[in-house]
């Protein structure tokens, strides 16, 4: 198991693999929303949290098609399946080195594109821990999306046709975790419920996960 | 005599035989009772108060409304039975729902939106209802598109299954979730088994038959368009066995 986690973190950082083209473009649609909405100091600071929400979003979606499509036309994802390994542990595995890879990078350099969105200062430490404590659920769901298109040629729009809305719960509190914070609002009822979307989706989903890619590879 | 298991009733040639019968008097009910429902409804029935002539657009958007989530429900249940059971009659009723839920779902989106325009003085707001019908709008388009994606119908059955579930699960979640996230505009619920004080009687009943009749229209598109797909899937082997 630590070994599957070690090919794939590897196989992500290295040339090609697609690691930091999430943070750039996380990058991107940050500095995008300034053209889009206009430079008022005060809009953008209205408006930081959910965009830091929304982009890491996207920016988890970009990388989730890799997860297995690439395993799955050289053959490795049959061979994990013939492991001795669980298919649900290889499930939670490719979930994890998904979330090292993007949803780590990404909470940690959103404080600083926080910076370019006027964030408050106060809200910096909240985008931080929903950000650590939403992307895994991120990354379990997109991991089950990814096992349900793995067998689809030209799969991505489906992909995220099918996961976004998946994301809706998840973004929902995280964003709302940060709103409040920043009014000085109570937040332990959003952190809590956040919490709880990603220990259930960690939990059940990886399941689902094994069932698709059972399924696929019959 | 043999007793016979309902599971009988699902086996593709009986399934074609006694919907063939049920498909003109379900269709039939359905025409009397939205007739009725909508024609009391709508030319007999007094302008509310407040309202006016407007509060008549419930007897589309309610029933609409309310088939819109039955629909992914009996989607649900015949995705289990499928996975359980295998019944290809099952999986082919839970794709041939699934358009008609969705056009349910636009409905009702469409009849509320044109309702709220005079009433709200907007077409649309970011109310928990109308969130989570969007949503689930979404998860229709979603489940529609993976059947289109996969040619192999039974691996096609089986993970759109699996999404139908998950997507349950979540959708249930985005409803609650909407609820925290902002207070609605939308009135409560306009009819409850349980509340002793519904909509008053004169909306109620011609409500009840317009509910009625969508009900049975929901059942007999869904039983016409997995008889289409019964039949698409027989004329596939035909193609093949004669292609060979």
């Amino acid at each position: 198991m630590i070994a599957l986690l070690h090919r794939d973190l590897l196989l992500a950082t290295r040339a090609g693999g697609g690691f930091g083209l999430g943070l750039v473009f996380f990058l991107i649609v940050v500095v995008l929303v300034p053209f889009g909405v206009g430079p008022e100091t005060a809009i953008l600071s209205r408006i930081a949290p959910g965009i830091l929400w929304v982009a890491a979003l996207l920016a988890a979606l970009l990388s989730l098609d890799r997860i297995f499509a690439l395993d799955h036309e050289d053959g490795s994802l049959s061979l994990l399946a013939t492991a001795p390994i669980p298919l649900e542990a290889v499930a939670v595995i490719k979930a994890a080195a998904h979330w090292l890879t993007t949803g780590v990078p990404l909470a940690i350099a959103a404080p600083v594109l926080g910076v370019l969105l006027h964030l408050d200062p106060s809200a910096f430490g909240f985008v931080v821990v929903t950000l650590l404590l939403g992307t895994p659920a991120l990354s379990v769901i997109g991991t089950f999306g990814a096992a349900l298109t793995v067998g689809i040629r030209r799969g991505g729009l489906l992909l995220s046709l099918i996961v976004l809305p998946l994301y809706v719960p998840t973004l929902i509190f995280g964003a709302e975790a940060v709103r409040r914070g920043v009014d000085g609002q109570d937040t332990a009822t959003p952190l809590l419920m956040l919490g709880g979307i990603t220990a259930g989706a960690v939990a059940l989903l990886p399941f689902a996960t094994a069932a698709v890619l059972r399924m696929n590879l019959r | 005599m043999t007793i016979m298991s309902m599971w009988e009733y699902a086996n593709p040639k009986r399934f074609m035989g006694w919907t063939g019968h049920v498909l003109p008097w379900a269709f039939g009910g359905a025409a009397v009772c939205l007739t009725v429902g909508l024609i009391w409804g709508f030319f007999f029935t007094p302008d509310e108060m407040r309202q006016g002539s407007t509060v008549k657009i419930i007897y589309l958007h309610v029933p609409a409304a309310l088939m819109a989530i039955n629909a992914w429900i009996m989607m649900l249940v015949a995705s289990l039975i499928w996975l359980v059971r295998r019944h290809h009659v099952s999986a082919l009723a839970a794709k041939a729902a699934a358009p008609v839920g969705v056009t349910m779902t636009l409905i009702a989106l469409a009849t509320g939106a044109i309702w709220g325009q005079p009433m709200w003085g907007t077409y649309w707001a970011w109310d928990p209802r109308l969130t989570s019908f969007m949503i689930l709008f979404l998860f229709y388009l979603g489940y529609m598109a993976l059947w289109a994606a996969i040619d192999d119908p039974d691996m096609a059955a089986d993970l759109t299954s699996v999404l139908c579930m998950v997507g349950s699960v979540f959708a249930l979640m985005s409803r609650y979730a909407v609820n925290f996230w902002n207070q609605g505009l939308h009135q409560g619920a306009s009819l409850s088994l349980d509340k002793e004080k519904n909509v008053a009687d004169v909306f109620y009943q011609p409500l009840l038959f317009a509910i009625a009749g969508f009900v049975l229209l929901f059942f007999a598109l869904v039983l016409l368009r997995t008889r289409t797909e019964i039949r698409t899937r027989r004329l596939r082997a035909l193609i093949r066995r004669e292609g060979q």
